[in-house]
């Protein structure tokens, strides 16, 4: 499996002034995930809608297992699975009825739809809800039908559209495990998130994408290296202790701000060194009134790559809607 | 999932006839799909088959004595009309369809899907069509069960449903084009509403044009749906049929070459 499976050469998109996409390139090998990382309006949602053949790039190309997504859009359809952010399913019909749906729409032989809709009802844990109308589901009832659709026809290569936006932490767990899953039996995944820890825990490697560009991309361990694997927060009595704090605190890692009495440092080498901090404040006769250690989040690493705060440079390109499936 | 479920569900990339043949399996899906949901929507169900009774009954027993037709039992010459009315506003239904189905993502999945194009608004239009085959046939039967006997023949009176139906079917269009351009179900219904209501009102469709002032009647007299409810009143209760079928004819035509054309490309655009 040492196949490229999406290719993507200096595409763009324009929406009137607004450029979503300024002429990205990437490739993702067969077999593996993708992480495309980047806060609201970075150009995700574009990439991903280029690569699925709903819309058409200004410029550049990219081709799905060989096939162009513009002039072959046909094949690629084939060969591709999209589960968006919106849980695009229909509320009117039962669970089973929209994955049958689908199947007759991916052009599956007839005698396999019924018995792949009831597989995916029953690997989703829907089963015992297959026969309701899926107005009545859960938000996460609907993104795990929204998901087992994306499945149907056992596509080769999945997009998935910030997959985990609105689950709960259980219903994450469980969407990672289905996708190191699926990736196990040779799916290639592209997944975008706007969760630095999502793209860390499930991507081989991650690009990172800001304002329609490639910031930063590598192996989560290559972007943790520059970003700092952990952020320690230390907050002193007062502003002026935090003052004397920063340079005794400069040599231990990447400094990620002051805000007021807080003061905030990135490090590599994992929560080893928080030792050592302690004892260097300890030697300054400086005592920290309170001490958080967390991963960093989307906002640290922009911090870092840009020098600025990961805010969305325009409106989501759509509202998200309820949970009313509608007419 | 075991290796055997790999193998067997994988799609058929059809060639040649057989994308034909499959095509027209994906507008029977999207079809069926549409037909499912205004089953199971009551409010749509109610939309489309109560309203168009209680008009019947309000033309026939409350406004009807106060119109006067020549010739014709106010009943036997609103029916026609009714029947052209309900086809229209039940095209409503098709702009309300579409822009419910692009704001809750489901166009987006299907534009991804390796479907027909074109099964999207065939399969919409088309379920609206089957919908208005049901619905036109009930209104008949209250329509018989108030009064209204057919004075030509079975083959025209069939003859003036299908006219009807092909009226319905070409406003169907024309909503989905509006239901793709304003995508937002309230605000199709809104936008539908200030078009449908002159050309409803200021029709042949519940009142004889004749009744109406001299710079209205220019309008009411040519403009499709009272062309299209003469045409058909000549079909049930008699008359020359011949100019106002070749009329609506030509209007349902015409529309259909603006507007099948427009929405297809509406929805190539929309995502």
């Amino acid at each position: 499996m040492n196949d490229t499976a999406i290719v993507v050469e200096g595409l763009t998109k324009r929406y009137g002034a607004l450029v979503a996409l300024d002429g990205i390139s990437f490739s993702v090998p067969a077999g593996t995930i993708l992480g495309l990382l980047g806060p609201n309006g970075a150009g995700k949602t574009t990439a991903v809608r280029v690569l699925t053949t709903i819309i058409r790039p200004d410029a550049g190309r990219a081709s799905v297992l060989g096939y162009d997504v513009v002039r072959d859009a046909d094949a690629v359809r084939f060969r591709i699975g999209l589960a968006g952010q919106y849980a695009a399913v229909d509320g009117n019909l039962t669970g089973r009825e929209n994955l049958r749906l689908i199947g007759r729409l991916t052009q599956l032989p007839r005698q396999h739809i019924a018995p792949r809709a009831d597989e995916l009802l029953e690997r989703f844990e829907l089963a015992d809800a297959a026969d309701r109308v899926v107005r009545t589901y859960s938000g996460g009832m609907r993104r795990r039908l929204d998901l087992a659709a994306a499945l149907v026809h056992q596509p080769p290569v999945l997009f998935l559209d910030e997959p985990t936006t609105g689950l709960d932490p259980h219903g994450r767990l469980e969407l990672w495990d289905i996708l190191r899953e699926l990736v196990a039996d040779g799916t290639t995944v592209l997944l975008t998130t706007q969760y630095l820890d999502e793209a860390d825990r499930l991507a081989h490697r991650i690009v990172v994408v800001d304002r329609g560009r490639i910031i930063a991309e590598g192996s989560p361990a290559e972007l943790k290296a520059r970003v700092g694997s952990t952020v320690i927060e230390i907050e002193l009595a007062d502003e002026a202790e935090a003052l004397r704090a920063e340079p005794v605190l400069a040599p231990f890692g990447a400094g990620c701000g002051r805000d007021g009495r807080t003061i905030c440092i990135k490090i590599n080498d994992g929560t080893r060194v928080l030792v050592d901090v302690l004892r260097a404040l300890d030697a300054a006769r400086l005592a920290p009134v309170a001490l958080a250690v967390r991963e960093p989040s989307l906002d640290d690493a922009f911090l870092t790559l840009t020098g600025r705060h990961a805010e969305p440079v325009a409106p989501p390109e759509r509202e998200p809607v309820g949970t009313g499936g509608g007419a | 999932m075991t290796a055997n479920a790999m193998t067997m569900a994988t799609p058929i990339e059809h060639r040649g006839l057989g994308r034909l043949a499959s095509a027209a399996s994906d507008i029977l899906a999207v079809t069926g799909r549409n037909l499912l949901g205004y089953r199971r929507v009551p409010q749509l169900l109610v939309f489309s088959t109560i309203q168009p009774v209680i008009f019947v009954l309000l033309f026939r027993y409350v406004f009807g004595g106060a119109i006067k037709v020549t010739g014709v039992s106010y009943v036997d010459f609103l029916m026609p009309g009714i029947f052209t009315q309900t086809v229209l506003f039940g095209a409503m239904t098709t702009a309300v369809g579409l822009a419910t189905d692009l704001n809750s993502g489901l166009l987006e999945r299907f534009r991804s899907l390796p479907m027909a194009r074109s099964a999207v608004l065939a399969g919409r239009t088309m379920a609206d069509l089957t919908r208005n085959v049901f619905v036109v046939l009930l209104m008949a039967a209250v329509g018989f069960a108030v009064g209204f006997r057919v004075h030509t023949n079975a083959p025209e009176f069939v003859g003036g449903l299908a006219l009807v139906l092909l009226f319905g079917y070409v406003f169907s269009w024309v909503f989905a084009t509006v239901g793709l351009w304003v995508r937002d179900p309230e605000a199709a219904q809104a936008a539908a509403f200030p078009v449908m209501a002159p050309l409803v009102f200021a029709s042949s469709a519940f009142v004889p044009v004749s009744s109406m002032p001299g710079w209205l009647q220019v309008f009411a007299e040519h403009q499709p749906v009272s062309v299209t409810a003469s045409a058909v009143r000549a079909l049930m209760i008699g008359g020359s049929a011949t100019s106002d079928t070749l009329q609506a004819l030509a209007w349902s035509a015409g529309i259909l070459l603006v507007f099948v054309p427009l929405a297809v490309w509406r929805y190539q655009r929309t995502a």
